[in-house]
């Protein structure tokens, strides 16, 4: 591996406040109870800020603000008024891309390359996509007289903080809702930074609401009576609870869960753009991605001249400080992260897997794990078939293509799927056949906000990007 | 119908389970009355057991009729309008029986139905330009979204509209290639069964619509928790029991069309929200480059 020099982007661009409160009606307000949490930096465990930690009362305050800027003000405002409100926030979040990018990777520990070249131009994109939506509604296809739903309760993962706040917001706004929004409770900050933009942007109050806190926030907002409409991106396991506890509500949900993906690679696939597409399927954002690509299906008889070339590739990855510019694997984004990857782990070798793991330095402090690969993984293994959300990529073979389609469907989720192969007609076939809702075909992990995203089976309901994403936000029922 | 002195012949009212006509499984039946409340036949009260035959027969049939080709599947939905329309009279008496309308109202009640069979027919090869699109990615992409049939999927037809209500739920569902196993009206189960002998001869295949009677309040709940079952539509559930078997129907994440609120005019124009609530979008992406 080549020396490079450290080369780390700089923090002046940032400004942190040692404290934040709940966003609410326009306004930094105090949560009405004590109780805070602190964000860390998950690279150094270096305390970033602290945060409210909204009740359910707060809750209900942010709840009756997005009421009350919808009744009064956002749901009645013509299409192309809410379109350059968004028009103007996208613009924002471009000029402050950079100030962005590097809050990101402090708050989640994703490499500043990631957050500066993914992240950001993709959050960026999405306001001005669905901007132009705001006032082309009727001609979406969905109906003669769509009609926004009211307050929508949207809560987001911390695997793509700001990328998420996007996906909900600006589709929710557009259609001509108001949100109550809550982030991650370990990365609130780009959320918190976002209510600076709204105020930037001459936002009016109570349409955009950001409450922090965990669990039990998240709980209030999807629960409250006041909501017509429920968004939410995490886990399965969380999700269930959400639709359960929606059920007999009447509010409209939308779920983006989580995934499995089979990553299949045929004998006549290109390898190095095969082994380009793996690391990127998997190793990704440290593999913190629903739709990562965390189960690798290789032909048979290419098994092992595709692991040398992973191997070999793997051991040129770049673990380290999220800032500098060289990284390519940042900081897992919590201890109970790690956790759970471990645990996962360690059961893939209980089981009778064999793990190989790059070997790369690991800082002393904050939360790392090296990129991992576990051969002779059967499909009943835990890490076949559970989610790890981390950077551990589980390797099965196959023969032929129907095995390979058995294989990859075998699994109650259905959220993303990669072919590689030069073979035309067996890429359309196989698309044809997985049962998932994004097939990547000799590539992998490409996101538009033109391009609808969205799980089959347990992988959740709904669209998000798109002329389909405007669904979850819209009444298309006839009058 | 039968000539005076002579007995008639009457039909014995079983289930329709992946093509075939069993009886349920419990030996048990119930007695089926007419709006006026006259004896009328006894109708299978099908089991938790049939509920879980007719899902297996349904996950079965699926990927046989989802992988056929659009113009099969409508050509198929017309046959079964066809059949309709040549059993007119039949349903026509089933319908005065049931719910004691005009034979004039009977009448226009099954041509709707075989209307709305024919209408959606008309769907199979139209729905995916409706519900697909071509995205304009910022990068070399080809980029094509399409929608595909969610997968099993259980009705819980209508109560009221033994005709219509039925066709009305059952067609949207197996238009786009998915499979379904249906609860009929517990009050008047026998037009469907009917049905079934419609769609036995016309060319659907077994398993793609699965036709169950008896208990809604037995059945709704065993289908909305059987995990190999995809979606849901709650369409027949009185209000308690939709909202139990949303709850039951989360375990899997099963997609559920909820009750319309207020009464449904079977008449209206159907739109296309009962096509909809059960498809996927899949979206394709490959690089573009020489």
């Amino acid at each position: 591996m080549f020396e490079y020099a450290p080369a780390p982007e700089s923090r002046d661009v940032v400004d942190i406040r040692p404290s934040y409160g709940l966003f609410i009606n326009g306004e930094w307000a105090d949560a009405l109870g004590d109780a805070r949490e602190k964000t860390i930096n998950p690279a150094s465990e270096e305390v970033l800020a602290e945060f409210a930690v909204a009740s359910e009362a707060d809750v209900d305050r942010a709840v009756s603000a997005a009421r009350k800027a919808y009744d009064a003000v956002w749901g009645q405002m013509p299409g192309r008024e809410r379109a350059k409100y968004l028009f103007r926030i996208a613009r924002i979040i471009q000029e402050r891309a950079r100030e962005l990018a590097v809050l990101e990777s402090l708050d989640n520990g994703k490499p500043i390359r990631e957050s500066r070249d993914v992240d950001l131009p993709l959050v960026a994109a999405h306001f001005f996509y669905y901007a132009g939506w705001a006032d082309k509604l009727g001609y979406a296809g969905l109906g003669a007289d769509p009609r926004p739903l009211g307050v929508a309760a949207q809560v987001i993962p911390w695997n793509f903080p700001l990328l998420m706040l996007a996906w909900k917001i600006a589709p929710a706004l557009a259609c001509g809702n108001t949100v109550v929004l809550k982030p991650a409770e370990t990365t609130p900050l780009t959320a918190l930074a976002f209510a600076e933009i709204c105020r930037q942007a001459d936002l009016p109050p109570g349409v955009v609401n950001i409450v922090t806190g965990a669990g039990e926030t998240g709980q209030a907002l999807v629960n409250h009576p006041d909501v017509n409409k429920v968004a939410f991106t995490g886990s399965t396991e969380v999700g269930r609870l959400i639709a359960r506890s929606v059920a007999g509500s009447g509010k409209k949900l939308t779920l983006e869960l989580g995934g499995k993906a089979a990553n299949i690679v045929f004998d006549d696939a290109a390898l190095d753009q095969a082994v380009e597409g793996i690391v990127n399927g998997i190793f990704f954002n440290q593999g913190h991605v629903c739709c990562a690509g965390s189960r690798l299906l290789v032909q048979e008889s290419i098994e092992g001249e595709l692991l040398d070339a992973l191997k070999r590739r793997l051991s040129t990855l770049r673990m380290g400080d999220p800032l500098d510019k060289n990284t390519d694997i940042g900081a897992i984004n919590s201890s109970a992260q790690l956790a759970k990857i471990k645990e996962l782990s360690d059961a893939g070798e209980s089981e009778g897997a064999a793990r190989w793991s790059a070997s790369c330095p690991i800082p002393e402090k904050g939360f790392w794990f090296p990129p991992t690969l576990f051969t002779g993984v059967a499909q009943s293994h835990r890490i076949a078939r559970e989610e790890i959300f981390g950077p551990v990529l589980s390797v099965l073979t196959f023969r032929t293509p129907a095995e390979a389609v058995e294989k990859a469907n075998n699994s109650p989720y259905g959220l993303s799927a990669g072919v590689w192969t030069e073979k035309g007609s067996r890429i359309l076939w196989m698309a044809d056949k997985l049962r998932a809702g994004v097939v990547w075909a000799n590539t992998f992990n490409k996101f538009d906000p033109t391009s609808p995203f969205g799980g089959y089976k347990e992988s959740g309901y709904g669209r998000e990007g798109g002329r389909h994403g405007l669904e979850a936000y819209l009444d298309v029922r006839p009058m | 119908m039968t000539e005076p002195g002579r007995l008639a012949v009457r039909k014995t009212y079983k289930l329709y389970i992946g093509g075939a006509f069993p009886r349920s499984e419990s030996g048990r039946s119930y007695a089926v009355t007419s709006s006026k409340g006259q004896f009328l036949a006894n109708a299978s009260r099908a089991s938790r057991k049939d509920a879980r035959d007719a899902v297996t027969a349904a996950r079965k049939a699926f990927p046989g009729w989802s992988g056929a080709t659009a113009y099969n599947r409508g050509q198929i939905l017309y046959r079964v309008a066809e059949m309709l329309e040549g059993r007119r009279a039949q349903f026509a008496a089933e319908l005065i029986d049931a719910d004691g309308v005009s034979a004039r109202k009977a009448g226009e009640l099954v041509d709707a139905a075989v209307d709305r069979l024919v209408w959606y027919a008309g769907w199979s090869d139209k729905i995916g330009a409706l519900r697909g699109a071509a995205n304009p990615v910022a990068g070399p992409y080809f980029n094509l979204s399409t929608p595909e049939p969610t997968g099993v999927v259980a009705v819980v037809a209508p109560p009221m509209g033994p005709l219509l209500g039925l066709i009305s739920v059952i067609a949207p569902v197996i238009v786009s290639g998915n499979t379904c196993v249906v609860v009929a009206s517990e009050r008047a189960p026998l037009p469907a069964i009917t049905l079934g002998e419609v769609l036995a001869t016309s060319d659907l295949p077994g398993g793609v619509v699965n036709l169950l009677t008896g208990r809604v309040a037995e059945l709704a709940p065993w289908l909305a928790s059987h995990m190999d079952v995809n979606a849901i539509d709650l369409t027949g559930c009185p209000e308690e029991l939709a909202v139990a078997c949303e709850r039951d129907a989360a375990e899997n994440l099963k997609r559920v069309l909820r009750p319309a609120t207020g009464k449904v005019d079977w008449l209206a124009d159907p739109g296309v929200e009962r096509m909809t609530a059960f498809l996927e979008t899949k979206t394709v992406w490959h690089p573009i480059g020489v």
